[in-house]
């Protein structure tokens, strides 16, 4: 089975471009297929988070009581009784629709802060690999060291530095991503810096920047998109966590983190405020592993292919 | 071997001034005056100039790092601001709980994953296999905190009058209290090191409970460490399941294997001797990096079940500006993670003679 899969990509890679090549392999991925599904319908809900949520998320509504069970008219919700799919909180405001804006915070959260650390590492694994001797020591030292933290914990110690807020948890995050990039990119850097065509430009002349951002980096950025995506899952869910414990967003943001610590006390009486959120946080991260796993397995031929079907 | 650990011991020394730089940085970036960070806004010059003379905070960085270091080493890491008591009273009151509580968790999540990814790993493309993939891959995108209040749900309100009921908050049933361990012993007047120890011993629930011999105490508290340790181990179960599946199934197409078979071994002996040793390695790996995933699990898992361990005291003192806590709790959890590192690599090493050797 292996062998035969192995024999086809030979073939056709010499008709298909490589990133063609890659796009064919995600798309035959079946957890990639469905990581994109699920992401698609979350980027359309944050693009359309107006038009979808029927009332605003920040707005107390004045006829209904608190946390409200569903009331769906299909499913023989009185038809006199105000429609609220996913009921009200315990502010009485409508829940779908916080639900619905929370999907655009959560996938800018998850990208920016991505974003943020893919840059600062880009630069300093760069900087590392590319200049070594004591910079790229004191660098990667330094990378070591936040690396010995639990993640979320040297969040947490930033947190109490920066303030409490949405932002700065959010800087907090991306400081704590930054090592893995960092390291990704100079193991990259080190690898290809002394082969023959990085000397062949040097030969021709080429400036030291010419040659790490043209001839070097483009090497790195297969591991980074694949690094990145996952990154995003692990941001979203530790951006969830801070705010869950008081420490990210800021009432009445729409964030649905904060939406569970709101609420995690009417768990045994309004469950439904609990479940909601959390369901979507679960769905968004798992989008993006399903999608990161097959961007791994459809990017990186020298991983094998069955491990994450 | 006792070379190989030596070595890594003494490796171990820059990572953790690297971690006491970190969180002395830490609090030192906090902008604004020390002072005014400490004491609050209404400190008046007279109060600020006796607290810096008091901390040595007008003497040169490199010193006040230095005294730091000393500090630390001797297990001193200041007084709390806001309950003016010892930080390291404080660790040895609330760290016990998060350690069972990562120790439930790590159980849990090593014996049931290693479980699922042989059982997948054996009926490979089964449905067994596809559904625990899933499942895998689904319980490594859960929120710990939402998984934990979910379990409370089902278990703690929907099987409410069955056996299965399973208590969703506390460390007891309420009623059960723990006999301090010094009171048993009949200790008095401790100081240093040995009242860290004792208050540390009385408070892990599970070693106080079996040093008193009181089963039913014993029994209380693991009963109300289920839920907690499933809600944390989740995670890192999924992720040791795909591990064991996919480290399985790579040792399992090699000729050593095949030859095990084909020498007429049953199947069980060839998986648990001969194909398991080596699919351990990756698994192991995967252990270590899980227990930071662990421990901050615990950290968040605590406020859902209101425990008391080092989670909720975190964020307490975050939330009320009290640093040396926050500084203090941080720094121990820094040095177990590392700690349990360092035992993973030892053990890895252990698995496989090749690494002791290099």
């Amino acid at each position: 089975m292996a062998k035969t899969a192995q024999l086809d990509t030979s073939k056709h890679a010499e008709q298909r471009s490589p990133a063609r090549e890659a796009l064919h392999h995600l798309m035959r991925h079946r957890s990639a297929r469905a990581g994109m599904v699920i992401l698609g319908l979350l980027i359309l809900m944050a693009i359309f988070a107006e038009v979808i949520s029927p009332y605003d998320p920040t707005e107390l509504l004045k006829d209904v009581k608190r946390r409200e069970p569903p009331c769906i008219h299909i499913l023989g919700c009185p038809a006199d009784k105000p429609e609220h799919i996913f009921g009200t909180d315990g502010n009485s405001r409508d829940l779908f629709s916080r639900v619905v804006f929370g999907s655009r915070l959560s996938l800018q959260v998850g990208i920016i802060t991505m974003f943020f650390a893919i840059l600062i590492g880009l630069i300093i694994g760069a900087v590392a690999g590319f200049a070594g001797g004591w910079l790229d020591n004191l660098l990667m030292r330094f990378m070591d060291v936040l690396m010995a933290f639990p993640s979320l914990l040297l969040s947490i110690a930033i947190v109490s530095v920066l303030g409490i807020g949405l932002i700065n948890a959010l800087l907090a995050i991306g400081i704590v991503s930054i090592p893995r990039f960092a390291r990704l990119v100079r193991s990259t850097v080190l690898s290809v810096k002394e082969m023959e065509y990085v000397q062949a430009a040097r030969a021709l002349g080429a400036s030291p920047l010419h040659i790490l951002f043209k001839r070097i980096l483009p090497n790195a950025i297969t591991p980074l998109i694949v690094q990145g995506t996952l990154g995003i899952a692990t941001a979203i869910l530790d951006a969830a966590a801070l705010s869950f414990l008081g420490l990210g967003a800021e009432p009445p943001r729409p964030e649905w983190g904060l939406m569970l610590s709101e609420e995690r006390n009417s768990i045994f009486s309004a469950p439904h405020l609990v479940f909601f959120p959390g369901l979507f946080i679960m769905l968004t991260v798992l989008g993006f592993n399903l999608l990161g796993d097959g961007l791994r397995d459809a990017l990186d031929p020298r991983l094998s292919r069955s491990s994450a079907a | 071997m006792l070379q190989y650990i030596t070595r890594r011991l003494l490796l171990l020394i820059p990572v953790v001034i690297g971690i006491l730089l970190v969180t002395f940085a830490i609090v030192r970036l906090i902008p604004g005056d020390p002072c005014v960070v400490m004491l609050g806004e209404k400190a008046t010059k007279e109060k600020c100039d006796a607290f810096k003379e008091r901390y040595g905070l007008n003497d040169n960085i490199m010193v006040q790092f230095g005294r730091y270091l000393v500090n630390v080493a001797q297990g001193d890491f200041g007084i709390s601001l806001r309950f003016g008591r010892p930080v390291t009273d404080m660790i040895a009151e609330r760290l016990p709980l998060t350690l069972e509580l990562t120790f439930g968790a790590m159980l849990f999540s090593t014996f049931f994953g290693i479980l699922l990814g042989v059982i997948s790993a054996i009926k490979r493309n089964s449905i067994i296999d596809t559904i625990t993939m899933i499942l895998a891959n689904i319980g490594v995108s859960m929120p710990v905190f939402w998984l934990g209040l979910l379990l409370a749900y089902v278990f703690a309100l929907l099987l409410k009058d069955t056996p299965f009921y399973i208590p969703p908050s506390g460390r007891f049933t309420s009623g059960i209290s723990l006999v301090p361990l010094a009171k048993y012993w009949g200790l008095t007047d401790l100081q240093g090191l040995q009242k860290f120890v004792v208050t540390f011993l009385s408070n892990t629930v599970l070693v106080n409970a079996f040093i008193t011999g009181d089963w039913n105490k014993f029994k209380d508290a693991v009963w109300h460490l289920i839920l907690p340790s499933v809600a944390v181990g989740t995670i890192p179960m999924s992720i040791i399941a795909r591990m064991t599946r996919s480290s399985l199934l790579e040792v399992l197409g090699l000729d050593y294997v095949r030859t095990a078979r084909a020498k007429g071994l049953i199947e069980r002996l060839v998986i648990s001797k001969h194909a398991m040793r080596n699919a351990m390695i990756p698994i192991v790996t995967i252990i270590g990096i899980e227990t930071g995933s662990l421990l901050s699990g615990a950290v968040l898992t605590e406020t859902v079940f209101s425990l008391p361990g080092v989670g909720t005291a975190l964020v307490g003192a975050i939330l009320a500006r009290d640093y040396p806590v926050v500084q203090g709790f941080v720094i121990v959890v820094g040095i177990i993670f590392v700690v349990v590192n360092l035992v993973v690599d030892v053990s890895y090493a252990y698995l496989d003679p090749r690494i002791r050797l290099e």
